[in-house]
């Protein structure tokens, strides 16, 4: 039999002013099972949180339910109290008789009408509450981050300073992102690899840091605290620990100009084995089978073998399958550029000398394919007007994608600034929809391109870039004179539109965490948990998330890594236990509940007997990933699956006390 | 009782019966997230609406089973109103849809019941939107309030 106590709160004249606090009690006094029902002028105070306890030990009570303010408000003050007295926090039951009657009403009579209401409802919910334990999760206390780029890196490091191990995960050869790409950084046009590489060694040397390079994610299990991580270390063909990077195989390798340099976008050659750039972390070439001839002409030729001193390479080495268990996971998988040639009028792919500005990059670079001389792709001529044209891609919700790329409009000015460096005399044109420079120093910036560089805004868009005697000519819109325009351009920089990560989805699906229609990672809260995924223990960082500049990655990074090093200050996480529970005697394993589950909670486990025989497979709930939100209740057919704190019967009990 | 002077309204042809429908029950089946503390913020703003309301709170509306709706209406419930977060705002990443898309559905099957498919209420109200709680309550109280008293006892249907 229940013993229930009803504590009615007065909240000075905040409740008492509309609600017959009185007349609520004496209700309250009448129902069946509640031995206790008293009225305080603040319950939540320390003398009335006293009487709660002395009244919870005196009556030995089973449940209590509190008509106050809202349960948002002092919910976890009164199940502690409660907790004190040795009673299951959640046999506190709050009737918000403040936010939703006396603060919202003005007939005192209906008001008080509806809070005895309300508490009626408390009190037949309470009867039925079951003890819960909340879940505590033991922490495996190592991260994993997966993606090299700037962000990855910066929350890499950030973790291991904090003594916690880390396993840094890139797909690449080398470590850098697309950071690494780029040439001067703006606004304050430092070098990139000269502010990049020192993090990327650091990263390689750090004692906490765990380094896979060429590798990828194949699958993840588990939850919070308890990830497994399978990373599949593809086979290089070099033996890492005794390779030196002397690069005496690469120069003897017959294959140096059939393949094209994925680091500088196309614009020059690489040989089958090879280091993507000549800082690359680690500094271990990685031999590309399908076009290296050995693997493809029967191993005969074998002249990087030959050449190598401490005789690393091995054609027979295998992909690696290495387990990893983890307790928190940065997911900073960084973005691509738009494929452009839909924009069939500007002759991306067509006229060699309509490149993007990833390429404009790799020709600003002296590490480059021109080695920083701006020369054109396709007769190596030293341009002297070039065309910029802003928003390929980005804002075009037609062909391209809706959302502002948010990195173009600077990286365009200092194309344009650093052009009118290098060139002398030159004269670049920039076609703009509007200039979008916010952050510290970006304004200035812009506005110096334009006036000490002479780069020349024309806010329109360009209708067609054809070829002509060698020229590209450039016809577009001015929209703030009115007039139509033709530029003869040298070359032509498409301010391309960046997209997630190729694959970043099938990673989000393995993850478990949720992404926004165009495969960025979409954080928990997008103001006030932008660290967060929707999934517990996984971080997110970088551009994986939406366009951002590297300050915002790197803060990105940092984030993550704070929240993880703040996650593992502990030993265990505790989750609250109002999460689903199957009753597995009933479960007819059809796992419908499997499919509506948005956090990859439920899984199939099997009962055996004793000799090991299969009984039967029922549905298991993972109290590491499960929220409670109840999807999963609703989708079960046999009525197996209910979710703790809101029991089917608590509901219909609400309705119950509410008949009319 | 209330339903039997109901129907008597019925056969001598009024269609307005103010009494039966002067203080229509409604029951709100809403989200711990978004509506409740939607609900609580216009509690916390001191704006006023209509007492009839009892408020269930569940922790998302994707855990709101089409049945609470015809156990609310067996209750003597005149109204139902399910509210939680807007699209691509759920708390639980996609609740919102599960409920949105039953809903969909059983809304079909009430009418079949026999219930006037103007007492079910489905909203989005944000944890921001108090004043969207208010008008929704008081639109929703005079909508029902308008509405000729037929029955919602869904098992008398014919």
């Amino acid at each position: 039999m229940s013993r229930i106590g009803v504590f009615v709160c007065w909240c000075g004249s905040n409740i008492a002013g509309t609600v017959d606090v009185e007349k609520v009690r004496e209700e309250a006094a009448k129902i069946p099972g509640v031995v206790s029902a008293l009225d305080y002028k603040y319950m939540c105070s320390d003398p009335g949180q006293n009487s709660l306890r002395n009244i919870i030990k005196e009556k030995n009570l089973t449940g209590i339910v509190l008509a106050a303010c809202s349960p948002h408000m002092h919910e976890n003050t009164f199940r502690k109290a409660a907790a004190k007295e040795g009673l299951n926090p959640y046999f506190v039951e709050i009737a918000n008789i403040r936010e939703q009657v006396s603060w919202v009403h003005e007939d005192k009579e209906r008001a008080t009408a509806k809070a005895v209401d309300l508490m009626k409802m408390m009190v037949e919910k309470v009867k039925r509450d079951r003890p819960i334990e909340d879940v505590r999760v033991p922490l495996n206390k190592k991260a994993l981050v997966i993606g090299g780029g700037i962000a990855g890196i910066q929350a890499a490091l950030d973790i291991a300073n904090g003594g916690v191990e880390v396993i840094l995960v890139e797909k690449e050869p080398s470590i850098g992102g697309r950071m690494i790409q780029l040439d001067e950084t703006f606004p304050t046009l430092d070098c990139s690899s000269c502010i990049m590489t020192p993090k990327m060694v650091e990263a390689n040397q750090h004692p906490n840091i765990k380094l896979y390079t060429y590798s990828e994610v194949e699958d993840i299990s588990g939850y919070i605290g308890n990830f497994k991580v399978k990373i599949k270390k593809k086979a290089r063909s070099v033996v890492e620990k005794d390779c030196t990077g002397c690069g005496e195989c690469w120069n003897a390798c017959p294959m140096h100009k059939n393949v094209k340099s994925e680091f500088n976008v196309n614009l020059s050659e690489r040989t089958a084995i090879y280091v993507p750039f000549p800082q690359a972390v680690p500094l271990v070439p990685v031999l590309d089978r399908s076009v290296c001839l050995h693997f493809k002409k029967g191993g005969k030729c074998q002249k990087c073998y030959d050449a190598c001193g401490p005789k690393c390479i091995n054609f027979d080495l295998q992909d690696e399958i290495i387990e990893e268990t983890v307790g928190a996971i940065v997911a900073s998988t960084g973005y691509d550029l738009m494929d452009t040639s839909m924009y069939g009028e500007y002759g991306y792919g067509k006229y060699k000398d309509v490149i993007s500005g990833l390429q404009f990059e790799r020709l600003l670079s002296a590490s480059g394919p021109t080695e920083g001389l701006i020369k054109r792709p396709s007769d190596g001529k030293t341009p002297q007007t070039i065309v910029f044209v802003q928003c390929v891609g980005s804002r075009d919700p037609e062909k391209g994608v809706p959302y502002c790329s948010k990195v173009c409009c600077m990286y365009t000015a200092k194309h344009a600034k650093l052009f009118a460096h290098k060139v002398h005399g030159s004269q670049s044109y920039v076609f703009y929809i509007d200039i979008r420079s916010t952050s510290k120093g970006y304004e200035e910036f812009v506005r110096g391109t334009m006036e000490q560089d002479g780069a020349i805004y024309l806010r329109g868009r360009v209708s067609k870039i054809y070829e002509d005697e060698g020229k590209l000519i450039v016809k577009g819109a001015d929209t703030l004179s009115g007039n139509q325009v033709e530029i003869a351009a040298d070359m032509v920089v498409l301010a391309t539109g960046v997209i997630p990560k190729k694959g970043s989805d099938k990673l989000a699906q393995m993850l478990g965490i949720s992404y926004d229609k165009y495969g960025f990672f979409t954080e928990s809260h997008p103001k006030l948990r932008p660290a967060e995924s929707s999934t517990a223990g996984i971080f997110l960082a970088g551009m994986a998330q939406g366009p951002r500049d590297i300050p915002e990655s790197v803060v990105s990074g940092s984030a993550a890594a704070s929240k993880i090093l703040g996650l593992f200050s502990k030993n265990e996480y505790e989750v609250e236990g109002t999460i689903a529970n199957v009753n597995e005697a009933t479960c007819v394993a059809c796992f419908y509940c499997q499919r509506v589950c948005a956090y990859n909670a439920i899984s199939k486990k099997e009962i055996k007997d004793r000799s090991g025989k299969l009984i039967k497979v029922v549905a298991n709930v993972n109290p590491g990933l499960c929220t409670g939100c109840g999807a999963c209740v609703n989708a079960c057919f046999s009525k197996s699956i209910d979710v703790k704190g809101f029991m089917d019967d608590q509901i219909y009990a609400e309705i119950k006390a509410l008949a009319v | 009782m209330e339903d039997k002077d109901v129907k008597k309204e019925e056969h001598k042809g009024r269609k307005h019966v103010e009494d039966s429908q002067g203080d229509p029950r409604i029951i709100a089946f809403v989200c711990n997230w978004c509506t409740y503390s939607g609900a609580d913020l216009a509690g916390t703003s001191r704006m006023k609406y209509s007492d009839n309301v009892r408020v269930i709170k569940l922790p998302c509306t994707g855990r709101i089973d089409p049945l609470f709706i015809v156990e609310a209406f067996k209750k003597g419930a005149k109204g139902v109103l399910v509210s939680g977060c807007h699209p691509g705002d759920c708390h639980y990443t996609s609740g919102n849809y599960h409920s949105r898309r039953k809903y969909a559905t059983f809304r079909d099957l009430l009418g079949y019941l026999g219930v006037d498919l103007d007492r079910v209420e489905f909203s989005w109200v944000s944890a921001s939107e108090g004043n969207k709680w208010v008008s929704i309550i008081n639109e929703f109280t005079d909508k029902i309030k308008s509405l000729p008293g037929k029955s919602t006892d869904i098992f008398t249907k014919k």
